[in-house]
């Protein structure tokens, strides 16, 4: 264990490519391992849904599947949105199913194969909250163009006593105001945590079987099924996660679209 | 105590908070499934809600999660 001291840190590292840095007005953008897998997982979630729009009268499996996700999405939406929530179905699809198959491409055991290490994409705080602030874009932007100054009534619960006002006004706005950061911070902690959990359990297998010993071994075994465990938790968090994110940006929509 | 000490266990002490938000997060799923025990045709409807205060109480938990990480990774020569 002396010379092979594992990072778990390092498989985040965002890096190009093709070997080769491009560099605009002193701005780099070259294509990163980042920016290779977000384009994996536009053409995955391309592949299902082409494969899925076969408007066949009694569907085949793939278009059933789609047409389930489609359905599921639609739900989520009309419950949670409401009257006048259809409109906002597509992001929230794209969403989701971007965040989804962002997470487990991430997960995947690929590297088995050498050098096929597959990249979590929404480990990254800049990924994740992009997302976020685009979601809470919409809804200023659906709040302010809909309700026009009126939307600003959303901060005075109606029925408090107008001497708690000043009190509740500046907690109600910070509430408000903190919502993208904790929708972002939720996804990136939560992909962050489960991939340095396995690259610390991977860590124990490899220093376990490379020490010799007996009870390296043991401790090695013990690891690999602990990396099994973790990994269907992964799976679990993963949809988790992209549910949580979907269902929360559609709430803070209804909040904007209906004001209470 | 050195610096590096101290950061250590600071980042250990940030850790607690976890274990706490875990407490919060097992409080949130089985007050769910003892009320869905009782009651199972309302529990399929309630799901949303179930997911909702999942996020809310891990966020805390992740949120000392990201100051232990701070300690770590951030803070420090």
């Amino acid at each position: 264990m002396s010379a092979g001291k594992i990072d778990p840190m390092e498989q985040f590292k965002v890096e190009p490519v093709f070997g080769r840095h491009i560099d605009l007005f002193g701005y780099d953008i070259s294509f990163t391992n980042s920016a290779l897998f977000m384009v994996v997982v536009a053409a995955l979630l391309f592949i299902f849904m082409v494969g899925g729009m076969q408007r066949k009268l009694i569907p085949g499996k793939w278009q059933l599947m789609v047409e389930g996700a489609v359905g599921f999405i639609d739900s989520m939406v009309s419950v949670n949105i409401g009257k006048g929530g259809k409109k906002f179905a597509p992001y929230i699809f794209s969403l989701f199913f971007f965040i989804l198959f962002a997470n487990l491409v991430g997960v995947l055991p690929l590297a088995i194969l050498p050098g096929l290490h597959t990249f979590a994409v929404t480990s990254h705080i800049t990924v994740t909250a992009v997302l976020a602030f685009f979601s809470f874009g919409i809804v200023l932007a659906v709040g302010l163009i809909k309700h026009g100054f009126k939307f600003f009534s959303l901060f005075v619960p109606h029925g408090a006593p107008g001497w708690l006002m000043p009190v509740i006004i500046p907690v109600e706005l910070v509430s408000f105001l903190v919502r993208p950061f904790s929708l972002g911070l939720r996804l990136f902690v939560a992909m962050t945590a489960g991939h340095i959990l396995l690259e610390v359990f991977g860590s124990f297998v490899v220093q376990g079987f490379s020490s010799g010993t007996p009870l390296g071994g043991v401790v090695g075994v013990l690891s690999f099924g602990m990396i099994v465990g973790v990994s269907a938790l992964e799976l679990l968090v993963c949809a988790i996660q992209a549910y949580v994110f979907a269902l929360l940006t559609s709430l803070y929509l209804h909040d904007a679209v209906h004001l209470h | 105590m050195t610096d590096l000490g101290a950061m250590y266990i600071g980042a250990g002490l940030a850790a607690i908070g976890i274990g706490l938000s875990a407490l919060g997060v097992g409080n949130v799923f089985g007050s769910f499934l003892e009320g869905a025990l009782r009651n199972p045709g309302a529990a399929d409807g309630q799901q949303g809600r179930l997911f909702i205060g999942f996020a809310a109480s891990e966020l805390l938990g992740l949120i000392a999660f990201v100051v232990a990480i701070l300690i770590l990774f951030v803070v420090g020569k």
